[in-house]
């Protein structure tokens, strides 16, 4: 489904990705760990297509086409989501009006009917179970006001609504109590299919044990350093990652 | 009728002449006196530079207006307009009553009042100054200093007709009373200077629409004056909309007095216009008032928009609060500058000034100034002012979901001016202005969904 290979990209003149390799295929789901500033977040966007990261070396192909200079709405519509760590608040725009554009754009883009109100309004309802939202919440404001842990079931539930093939979740833990946490993950693994994958990129082990990955990859100054089964995960948890890659340079990289 | 003279003063000067003893005649005496000290004080006054030093003009240059040749509306010219015109220059609903302006002059055959209920006056101030003078006279030009400002002493100078709207005590209007100022003239320049006075009765609740809209292309230039006075505990919703065609000339000069208890509101939209300036003058008459100016502006190309707000909180307990907000694209320019005066003894004042721009283009820019007199300790006040361009984070995240840049792009911009309009206490209105925007904004973008 996913193919990165010696995937370089950089912020201005910085280069946070230096050489990933990664295959991800369809029911697997990949779990990437790293310290802070190791490149996991510039990873997500890079995927997702943030315009303000520049890949610079190396390719990644979704679905065997190139990602590379593919507009962020249009990797959307090829099934790509990033759930985003975060979320963006935006005033004056209704949430449920918001994903009912984004659904049916989609949905156009794949010359699929584009729903109604009252159809959208049934498949919203039957959804915000996913993450135990409260429908209320989906009248307001995108984020506006949402407390933590409802902009990240926020995130969830728009990914139970454009139900894509690849869900990328950048830290989609940070920023949770126990609580919000086990909802949160709970959402995630309804949504796991065997024709969908998702990578999970977090700093802990944590949400690892609701969300269980097939595969593990530790990310250090940009490149994947180890790639193991879901005891990898443990291992960070007891022994941090300082034996596991270059820690100096680890700590000068941003993003 | 056109007059070049050695300067537009002068122009102006002779053009009072004649106007004097063609169709303003008949007007009462003390109308004529008014008129004639108001020129006087043009003749003194002169326009406005941009030069150094003068801060109430220094961001906006009226040597263009100034040259616009002085050809006061004719009478006739509403023959030229049909009901069609007017219907489709209109907002709101078509059985809210309606008076109908073409070039500043009253057209009784394209207005409609019909609809008005008993208690509420609305005539034209001509027609208003001769059968009602004991309603008029108290309340014309006492707010509207001209002393000090050109532009509504050059009002004032012509002041014969407009609209004169007046709301008996304790009557509660629920359809906006409306009043369209249409400008044509065939590509040719017109110069219309409205008058309007709305008088609210105590325990009165209404609201207004003023709008401004042209029909032809034109150096079209719009010097209205208004005058609002809301009476105790009255409650008024004032909405100005000016879509001038973008060779116009708008300058407005408002001045908003405001008695005990009453609750007025203001809407004040800018979406059209080459250089357009509002002053908007409000003063506390008695305390426990409370008064929501907002407003937003949307300018492309070359267009200027300039509003100055000034509050004065003359009285304890009385709240403001300004919303404005800016969209610019193109080589555009807005200027606001809110002032808030609170007087010695006025304790309690609560007031907030809140101006934000949105730049779609490298090019515009957006000058915002708020300024602050405070004469007493006692009192609550702050501002926020921003500049700035789209977020390319929220960009990012709105077409992560699928939207193309341009729907995304345009559902951002609808959405930075969602906090004015969703305050626009009038549904349909609402309804209408939100489409507006949308309209606009499809012709700067493309089609936004």
């Amino acid at each position: 489904m996913l193919q990165i290979t010696n995937l370089h990209a950089s912020v201005g003149d910085v280069e946070i990705l230096k050489g990933v390799d990664l295959q991800v295929n369809a029911g697997e789901v990949h779990a990437i760990m790293g310290p802070n500033g190791s490149g996991k977040s510039t990873l997500a966007n890079v995927l997702a297509g943030n315009p303000s990261f520049t890949t610079t070396a190396g390719d990644a192909t979704f679905e065997g086409e190139s990602l590379l200079g593919m507009p962020p709405e249009d990797r959307a519509r090829a099934g790509l989501f990033l759930c985003f760590q975060h979320p963006i608040e935006v005033p004056g725009v209704r949430l449920d009006h918001f994903m009912r554009a984004g659904f049916n754009a989609i949905r156009k883009s794949k010359g699929m009917d584009e729903y109604d109100v009252l159809k959208f309004d049934r498949l919203l309802n039957e959804r915000v179970d996913v993450v135990e939202m409260d429908r209320n919440l989906t009248k307001r404001s995108v984020n506006e006001g949402f407390s933590g842990g409802e902009k990240k079931r926020n995130e969830v539930l728009q990914m139970a609504i454009f139900e894509p093939k690849l869900s990328i979740l950048d830290e989609p833990d940070s920023g949770l109590d126990v609580d919000a946490l086990r909802i949160v993950a709970d959402g995630i693994n309804q949504l796991r299919r065997p024709d969908n994958a998702i990578i999970l990129v977090t700093h802990y082990q944590r949400i690892l044990n609701y969300v269980v990955p097939d595969q593990v990859h530790v990310l250090i100054d940009g490149r994947i350093v180890r790639s193991g089964g879901k005891e990898l995960a443990l291992e960070v948890e007891s022994r941090g990652y300082d034996h596991l890659g270059r820690p100096a340079e680890a700590t000068q990289a941003s993003g | 009728m056109t007059q070049r003279t050695a300067t537009q003063e002068e122009a102006y000067l002779a053009a009072s002449e004649s106007f004097e003893s063609n169709g303003a005649s008949h007007d009462p005496a003390w109308a004529r006196e008014l008129r004639k000290d108001a020129l006087d004080r043009f003749r003194e006054l002169g326009f406005p530079t941009a030069r150094r030093g003068n801060e109430e003009w220094k961001y906006t240059d009226v040597m263009p207006i100034a040259r616009v040749p002085v050809r006061l509306g004719a009478a006739d010219a509403a023959a030229t307009v049909d009901a069609e015109s007017v219907a489709q220059a209109s907002l709101g609903a078509a059985q809210w009553p309606q008076l109908v302006f073409v070039n500043g002059r009253y057209s009784e055959a394209l207005s409609s009042v019909d609809a008005l209920p008993e208690g509420v006056t609305t005539v034209s101030l001509a027609e208003a100054m001769r059968s009602t003078p004991d309603l008029v006279q108290p309340h014309l030009a006492r707010f509207a200093g001209y002393a000090d400002n050109a532009f509504t002493a050059l009002n004032t100078a012509f002041l014969h007709d407009g609209a004169f709207v007046h709301v008996a005590r304790g009557l509660r209007v629920d359809d906006p009373i409306r009043l369209l100022f249409l400008s044509t003239g065939d590509g040719e320049e017109t110069v219309a200077q409205p008058r309007v006075l709305i008088v609210a009765g105590e325990e009165s609740s209404a609201s207004v629409l003023e709008a401004y809209a042209g029909l032809s292309e034109g150096d079209h230039l719009t010097n209205a004056v208004t005058e609002i006075v809301v009476g105790a505990a009255a409650r008024l919703d004032y909405y100005k909309v000016q879509r001038q065609p973008e060779q116009a000339y708008h300058v407005t000069n408002t001045h908003v007095a405001v008695e005990r208890d009453s609750r007025f509101s203001s809407v004040n939209i800018d979406m059209g216009g080459r250089l357009t300036r509002n002053n908007l003058n409000l003063v506390t008459l008695d305390q426990d008032c409370s008064c929501y100016l907002t407003g937003f502006y949307m300018v492309t190309g070359r267009q200027h928009v300039d509003n100055q707000v000034i509050i004065d909180h003359a009285k304890p307990y009385t709240t403001s609060r300004e919303l404005y907000k800016g969209i610019l694209d193109g080589r555009s320019r807005s200027v606001f500058h809110g002032s808030i005066i609170v007087r010695e003894g006025a304790v309690k004042v609560n007031a907030n000034q809140v101006d934000k721009n949105l730049l779609l283009s490298d090019q515009a820019e957006a000058d915002t100034k708020p300024a602050f007199w405070i004469y007493c300790d006692d009192v609550k006040c702050g501002h926020g002012a921003a500049c700035g361009h789209m977020d390319p984070t929220a960009l990012f995240y709105l077409r992560s979901r699928g939207l193309d840049e341009r729907t995304a792009r345009g559902l951002l911009t609808r959405a930075f001016l969602s906090e004015v309009i969703e305050g626009i206490a009038n549904e349909t209105l609402r309804g209408q202005i939100d489409g507006l925007v949308a309209d606009t904004l499809r012709e700067w973008l493309g089609d936004v969904g």
